[in-house]
């Protein structure tokens, strides 16, 4: 049962410029985006602001379409136009969590109304009454019991991670075979941080949901998920097995957000970072290796042509000429 | 780290015994309930503490700052020798960014959209301290200069830099009359992670150049235990740990540290899973009986559930309030 | 917000409730008005008719009798038998708010409070009316431009901006001077068409808003169909700007009915506000002194400006917390 669910090749997606200053310029917000997921696996995105994991989410959950490459959902491909059927089908199959547990409920809607809509959409239920049966039974596998206690709350009664337990049934109610994970618990307090990963852990080891990962947080990424991939301006760096991509990170930028990672354990040990700058504009992102303007270990060749992923290990690839 | 002598220099602030909160139609919140801590010379302390646990107030307490409804109710706060409970207006405004001063949460909306960065340093300037016009802009370059924003900069306007940029431009203006003391108030949240390690490294090597000294204030306990030198956790209003960051991070007393300590995984060491702390923390308006944790904690025992314990040293700086440290005699 | 909780919470603040009040209140006296009022509003006479004597026939008059400058007493007889007498008084022109007009007289001699009772009917219905018309056009207008979006959304916008740019009260008076018909429906109308543009950018700028947050992204990837998303998940949101905008626009229809009627571009036949301000403007009442002819209806059209404007505020303080005091 090991196949992929989910393959990506060679993804682009451009955002045209509106603006007459600058009519014709795109944003880059994902170029040549390839991997692929495995039943059951969990694949962490990591990257900082601009990366494109955001965007590459919302490619997989078709809230965008992409602009050029191949996105395969079980063996199926994911083209720019489908009916309302396959669409609804694949809202079955793929759904997401937002990094804002408020947000992403309507503060007008009691938690009942919001868990009982995808068994409505998607006719999961029979009748009327099994409907607040199923509400029931996924909120206390969220662990927000009594059920009965929380149906008819407002979000604005609820903590942060209570919301976010609520988003996370909502998104598990329709028995998806993808979660999206997008940043989940970066807006939560750190005590309940815990708690929701070990959640959404637990989710993938009981019904084999996978999940796609999506975090700044390298050592978050460790605990989570059984591959990583790291982005940087809309491009893959690096891709391969979590501890590999950890212990024997091969990309600079993988280096660089290691050592810029906090570890206390490490403390006064320490190396200053040996790389400044900022993240480049997608607008006009730099030429060749999108990396090369900060790399301490770049040479006139990375300036001129983006380099391929190259295989460095087993299943563990860069995307760098060294 | 220098060991300072402690019996021969006195700390820099001291703060005793410290209440302030808000008043509210329904009563009073507590969101500091009679914190104490030492702040060295030149040292970094670190007050971690999740959202509501009073840290952000007790920041605006050290300046002043608290407004409206929200008061100091008691203790004191002796700085350099006064009580800066005890000053009026007139006279905190004369130690306000010129002794001590602060970098605010959330730089994006702590600097003025509609002014230059160098007009609001310059602004800062004139506020607190005399200067001339030339004097002003050549110290408001000089200081952006420290924080390696390049001279060209000058008058831009906060929309036109990056995160990371305008967080220098807050570290910055807190530098510009060079204080003793800077809070620094969740300062590199909101930032990417390669920028937030540039601007921790940036505010270190000032520190060493400077020579003033930090608390930081942040809910990132595993970036605190790597910059601070003494450590304080705040729960619900109160100190709940505190000691040098070292000795917090090998042998965390509190159930509530060693529950946040497990909260955060790590780069290195076995993957394992971990536990984190159950729960919300309490509201502040009515806390729970006792020991303010007691409702969260996995060890509570019946005392815990009538009497709230008090900080105690229970080794060479490091003290917990904690009835299972309590010592022996006290039974 | 849940609309009961804005509700609640506009009973509670204290300018919505004054503001309510003096609403109520006018609405209470345009409900009420023929108990209210003691005159009729056009008439300036009263009559009294007396059955002098119980007989059948034709009526002839057998006497004629001046009591005083006002009142004048005839009887007649109906051929064989029935003795009427009728005695009518011809009501005071121009005549200061005395104990039986309380509001004084008209030059023509109609009683000016029953006026101001009767015209608050006018007034507030066509205000009322026309707010409403206004909000759900440009509610419906918004909700389609903003959730759409796309070329249904620019061409929306076009139309909008472009009547946005027209002055209204200038069109308001060309198409009134041009209109054969006169009445209450035609100034609804006019009033109606003219004032849309406004609130429908207004809404139209939140739907946008509203759509791109979380919750309904969350919708759409959850797989609901459109309409439930604009009427379940967008409007729900907007109740509070839906409230503000209809205040505002009944603001403004009942600010420019009256300025119609003023101008004589109304019907001003009917009974209002405006058209008390029509006559009085037109007999001369603000150079010979009567205030008690052009004082009251602008008094009252401030009033009642007033009451939306605080009802405005309220709401404004329910959806921006900050705006509290505590």
């Amino acid at each position: 049962m090991n196949e992929n669910i989910l393959v990506l090749e060679g993804v682009n997606k451009h955002f045209p410029l509106n603006s007459f200053r600058m009519r014709g310029k795109v944003v880059h917000a994902m170029d040549d985006v390839s991997f692929s997921l495995r039943r059951g696996e969990v694949l962490a995105i990591v990257g900082e602001s601009g990366s494109g994991k955001t965007t590459t989410a919302n490619v997989i959950s078709r809230i965008y379409r992409q602009t050029a490459g191949r996105v395969a959902f079980e063996g199926r491909e994911l083209s720019g136009s489908m009916s309302r059927k396959e669409e609804l089908k694949h809202h079955k199959r793929v759904q997401m969590i937002f990094q804002d547990p408020f947000g992403a409920l309507n503060p007008t809607r009691t938690i009942g109304g919001i868990i009982e809509r995808p068994f409505i959409i998607h006719k999961i239920a029979k009748e009327k009454r099994s409907v607040q049966e199923m509400v029931d039974n996924i909120l206390t596998q969220v662990g927000l019991e009594p059920p009965e206690q929380f149906t008819r709350k407002f979000p604005h009664e609820l903590s942060g991670g209570q919301r976010q337990r609520v988003n996370i049934a909502r998104a598990f109610s329709v028995e998806p075979d993808l979660i999206l994970a997008d940043e989940p618990t970066s807006m939560l307090d750190v005590s309940n941080r815990m708690s929701i990963m070990n959640m959404m852990l637990n989710l993938k080891e009981q019904h084999g949901v996978s999940f796609i990962y999506i975090t700044h947080d390298l050592a978050g990424a460790r605990y989570m998920s059984d591959r990583i991939t790291v982005m940087y301006a809309g491009m893959i760096m690096e891709i391969g097995p979590a501890e590999d991509v950890i212990n024997n990170s091969f990309h600079p930028y993988t280096r660089l957000l290691k050592s810029a990672a906090p570890s206390p354990e490490t403390g006064l040990k320490r190396n200053p970072l040996t790389t400044g700058g900022d993240i480049p504009s997608l607008i006009d992102p730099p030429s060749g290796c999108r990396f090369h303007p900060r790399c301490p270990f770049t040479k006139e060749a990375c300036s001129l042509e983006i380099p391929p992923m190259k295989k460095i290990g087993n299943d563990h690839y860069a995307r760098c000429i060294l | 780290m220098i060991e300072l002598d402690r019996s021969e220099m006195t700390p820099l602030l001291q703060c005793k015994d410290l209440v302030a909160g808000y008043r509210i139609k329904s009563g009073f919140v507590h969101a500091v309930d009679d914190v104490s801590f030492d702040l060295d010379r030149g040292g970094f302390l670190g007050i971690a503490g999740e959202s509501g646990c009073g840290k952000s107030t007790l920041a605006y307490a050290i300046m002043r700052l608290l407004k409206d409804n929200a008061t100091i109710e008691s203790g004191s706060l002796i700085f350099e020798g006064t009580d800066l409970v005890k000053l009026n207006e007139e006279q905190m405004k004369k130690i306000r960014w010129v002794d001590i001063s602060m970098a605010f949460q959330s730089a994006m909306n702590a600097l003025n959209p509609v002014l230059s960065v160098g007009e609001q340093l310059i602004d800062a300037i004139h506020a607190h301290g005399e200067a001339s016009q030339s004097n002003a802009r050549d110290r408001a370059i000089e200081v952006l200069k420290l924080v390696d924003i390049p001279r060209d900069r000058f008058n831009s306007y906060p929309h036109q830099l990056s995160g990371g940029m305008k967080q220098r431009v807050m570290i910055a203006m807190a530098l510009i009359l060079n204080p003793e003391l800077i809070i620094m108030d969740e300062p590199t949240t909101a930032l990417d992670v390669v920028v937030q390690r540039t601007i921790i490294e940036k505010i270190q090597e000032l520190r060493k150049t400077l020579g003033f000294s930090v608390i930081f204030i942040t809910h990132d306990l595993s970036l605190l235990v790597e910059i601070s030198d003494t450590l304080a956790i705040m729960y619900a209003g109160k100190i709940v740990e505190y000691g040098s960051s070292e000795s917090l991070f090998s042998r965390p007393l509190h159930p509530y540290t060693k529950g946040l300590m497990n909260s955060f995984p790590s780069l290195t060491g076995k993957i394992e899973r971990m536990g984190g702390i159950e729960g919300k923390p309490p509201d502040l308006l009515k806390p729970p009986e006792g020991c303010r944790f007691h409702p969260r904690c996995p060890q509570v025992m019946p005392i815990c559930r009538e009497s709230c314990p008090v900080l105690e040293e229970i080794a060479d700086r490091h003290s917990v309030a904690c009835f299972l440290h309590k010592g022996a005699e006290d039974w | 917000m849940m609309l009961k909780d804005t509700l609640a919470l506009f009973i509670e603040n204290r300018k919505a409730l004054f503001g309510l009040m003096i609403l109520i209140f006018f609405t209470g006296v345009a409900i009420f008005a023929p108990m209210i009022a003691p005159y009729d509003p056009k008439t300036n006479k009263v009559d009294v008719l007396r059955i002098v004597d119980e007989e059948m026939g034709r009526t002839t008059t057998i006497e004629r009798e001046q009591i005083d400058e006002f009142t004048e007493r005839r009887v007649y007889t109906q051929s064989i038998a029935t003795t009427y007498e009728k005695v009518t008084t011809k009501l005071p022109l121009n005549a200061r708010p005395s104990r039986e007009h309380l509001l004084g007289t008209t030059k023509a001699g109609q009683d000016l409070f029953s006026q101001m009772v009767y015209g608050t009917r006018i007034t507030l219905t066509v205000g009322l009316v026309t707010g409403l018309f206004t909000t759900v056009l440009a509610l419906t207008l918004a909700l389609v431009a903003g959730y759409f979006g796309g070329i249904v959304d620019d061409i929306i916008s076009l139309f909008t901006n472009v009547f946005l740019v027209i002055p209204s009260l200038p069109l308001m008076i060309v198409i009134a001077a041009y209109i054969t018909v006169r009445g209450v429906i035609p100034i609804v109308l006019i009033l109606g068409l003219t004032s849309w543009p406004w609130p429908t950018r207004i809404l139209r700028s939140q739907v946008v808003s509203i759509k791109n947050r979380d919750f309904v992204r969350v919708s759409r990837v959850l797989g609901e169909k459109p309409l439930y998303i604009v009427f379940r998940e967008i409007l729900p949101n907007m109740i509070s700007l839906v409230m503000a905008s209809f205040f505002t626009s009944t603001m403004a229809a009942i600010m420019g009915e009256a300025t119609l009627e003023f101008l004589g571009l109304g019907n001003v036949s009917i009974v209002s506000w405006g058209t008390i301000l029509y006559w009085a403007q037109n007999s001369g009442a603000l150079l010979s002194g009567a205030w008690w002819w052009f004082l009251p209806p602008g008094i009252c059209i401030a009033l009642i400006g007033t009451s939306f404007a605080l009802m405005n505020f309220a709401i404004d303080e329910i959806s921006n917390p900050k705006l509290r005091k505590r």
